[in-house]
């Protein structure tokens, strides 16, 4: 081995042990790739949403296609898994699952940020598939149940961009808790 | 048949201590069968090599009523432990209450593939395997988890269906304070994304000040490797918190600005600031176990009070016990160690007189928060008191048994 190999091998060494933890010298950097395929909580300023588009009436063909209807109800009310689209007091749960999901909270109209409603049908559907979903799906299938309860409009392209900036009717109706401090009681003055 | 102090048993140890243990694996087979009388004669390899408990001991966990597992879907949520037959602060892996997402009840995750990774606004990114993870300095602590969802209704029957949703076991694991200085957290960066690998990949927003507080990355639960319906094989622990910060299965923990209203960040919204100041810790809680619903007093006399304490922002500092429904109250005893957001055993003597009465406890922890009554929550919020009252957040609210004159206790809500 002659010394400029020998000096790419320590470099190399290096880069390595750099990549390692500092202290402790354990684990690796891991490579941009895998950050993306796991970096799937979205953010309310959407800077984690992938590339793609979708509309309602895309959606409300894959709100049968992907099986949606099945357990949602086919007008997104009605059956055993939550309320997707308000039904105006027409169509009841058949059972009320916890949290009671009805007219009043679904989650168009419950969720702050329509980046939620990506984030959840993103790793939570469909039950059985999870995950399986392509993007364009994704916010086609968001564009859907927007539209349904009256938060977009019908041919609205969903995407990256303007998703995060989707007015939504509970955008001020939550509070976060106060900041965590340790050794502070939950809330001053509370029995 | 099965009776294990059937006469045959003084024999096996006379045949051991003949040394006829040595006369070779199938006769020793052979003397084992015939002393386990009718178990099959493989199971006693699986006796000796993980233990069982006696046949005689039948308490189990059960299904919440309201929420009953499985569901519609065939899927298993919420898992209650058996509280009123508990002892002392450790409740048991195969007793320990659960509550999950859909379908990870049972999830097979082979270790050997398992990563964490550590991400977003630090200097270095980090992906560790398990093995990586158990050659860094670790913690042992004991600590409670509770679901915000353990709340006592007046239809509930027994202590397990009023409280069973919160467990206590030994956790171990590296503190997440170390983990997050290795990777380098950057200016600015206020809360973290944790993130399981099951089928949803469950997530939380969680403050950071209470990531490099006394938070860790546990891989060990009561002395053995976390049981798959604990988060195997890795599980935050978030002392304190309510369970669902506990992120089973963890792979992934991201560094960033603000609160993302993820996946299960979208149960806890509520419009009022001070609802949401008590839906992510646990407020000090406590209940009697010994004697709660549906157990039997066989007549007036001496019975030791046994129950559990607990605080999800300290430890226990004293309990207190009623026994005429909370016109006086005599402290009780702590049975165990009191240690911060644990399970903390209390008991009291006490001579029941054959008369109905009522028993509660209320507990204060080491920040001198006590334990409400239900009128108290109540007339904070200045809502009417009746059985449809709800208490807003974690319900820590006073737990009242009745002991009716015919020593039968009855849930004292009802």
């Amino acid at each position: 081995m002659d010394s400029r190999k020998i000096a790419l091998a320590i470099l190399g060494i290096c880069q390595y042990a750099w990549a390692q933890s500092p202290n402790y010298r354990v684990g690796r950097a891991p490579t941009p790739e895998e950050i993306r395929a796991w970096d799937i909580a979205i953010s309310p300023t959407g800077k984690e949403l992938p590339q793609g588009h979708g509309t309602a009436k895309e959606g409300a063909d894959l709100f049968r296609s992907k099986g949606c209807a099945g357990c949602h109800g086919a007008s997104g009310s009605g059956g055993h898994a939550p309320t997707l689209i308000k039904s105006d007091g027409h169509a009841a749960a058949m059972t009320c699952l916890a949290p009671c999901v009805n007219d009043s909270n679904a989650m168009a109209i419950h969720s702050p940020f329509a980046t939620t409603i990506w984030d959840y049908i993103n790793r939570g559907m469909p039950l059985g598939k999870e995950g399986s979903l392509k993007p364009d799906e994704v916010y086609a299938l968001t564009a859907y149940i927007l539209f349904k309860n009256n938060v977009v409009k019908e041919d609205e392209v969903l995407d990256a961009q303007n998703l995060p900036k989707v007015k939504m009717p509970n955008a001020n109706g939550f509070a976060l808790p106060p900041a965590w401090k340790h050794g502070t009681p939950r809330l001053q003055g509370y029995p | 048949m099965r009776d294990p102090m059937d006469s045959k048993k003084p024999n096996r140890r006379g045949f051991l201590k003949n040394g006829a243990a040595l006369a070779g694996l199938a006769a020793s087979q052979k003397a084992a069968k015939g002393q386990t009388q009718g178990m099959p004669p493989k199971k006693i390899d699986e006796l000796i090599a993980y233990g069982e408990r006696s046949r005689f001991v039948n308490s189990i966990r059960i299904p919440v009523a309201e929420r009953h597992s499985p569901d519609e879907f065939g899927l298993t949520f919420h898992v209650l432990t058996p509280l009123q037959d508990s002892s002392g602060i450790i409740t048991p892996s195969s007793l320990f209450y659960t509550a999950t997402h859909r379908g990870s009840y049972v999830p097979d995750i082979d270790p050997k593939t398992h990563r964490l990774m550590i991400h977003g606004m630090v200097d270095r990114p980090l992906i560790f395997t398990l093995d990586e993870l158990k050659r860094l300095p670790y913690e042992s602590r004991i600590h409670f988890i509770e679901c915000l969802g353990n709340r006592a209704r007046p239809t509930h029957k027994t202590v397990q269906e009023t409280h069973g949703l919160t467990s206590c076991a030994e956790w171990t694991g590296v503190p997440l304070p170390l983990l997050l200085k290795e990777a380098g957290v950057q200016s600015g960066a206020s809360w973290i994304v944790a993130e399981g690998s099951e089928e949803v990949k469950g997530a939380s927003s969680i403050p950071l000040a209470k990531a490099m507080d006394d938070c860790m990355v546990v891989y060990a639960m009561n002395g053995e490797p976390l049981r798959p319906q604990q988060g195997f094989p890795l599980r935050l622990m978030v002392p304190g918190f309510e369970g669902i910060y506990q992120i089973k299965y963890l792979r992934r923990i991201k560094l960033v600005d603000r609160y993302y209203m993820t996946y299960d960040d979208y149960g806890h919204i509520n419009p009022d600031p001070k609802v949401a100041a008590l839906t992510h810790e646990i407020g000090p809680k406590s209940v009697i176990t010994y004697p709660s619903g549906e157990h039997k007093l066989s007549g007036p006399g001496f019975y030791e009070i046994s129950g559990l304490a607990w605080s999800g922002t300290g430890a226990i500092k004293s309990v207190e016990v009623s026994t005429d429904g909370g016109a006086t109250w005599k402290n009780a005893d702590l049975r165990s160690p009191s240690l911060p957001m644990a399970h903390t055993r209390f008991g009291l003597h006490w001579n029941w007189n054959g008369q109905e009465c009522m028993l509660m406890s209320r507990c204060t922890d080491t920040l001198g928060s006590v334990q409400p009554t239900r009128a108290e929550v109540a007339k904070y919020w200045k809502q009417p008191l009746n059985e449809n009252f709800r208490v807003p957040g974690a319900d820590n609210s006073v737990q009242p048994w009745r002991v009716a004159a015919d020593g039968s206790v009855h849930n004292g809500l009802a």
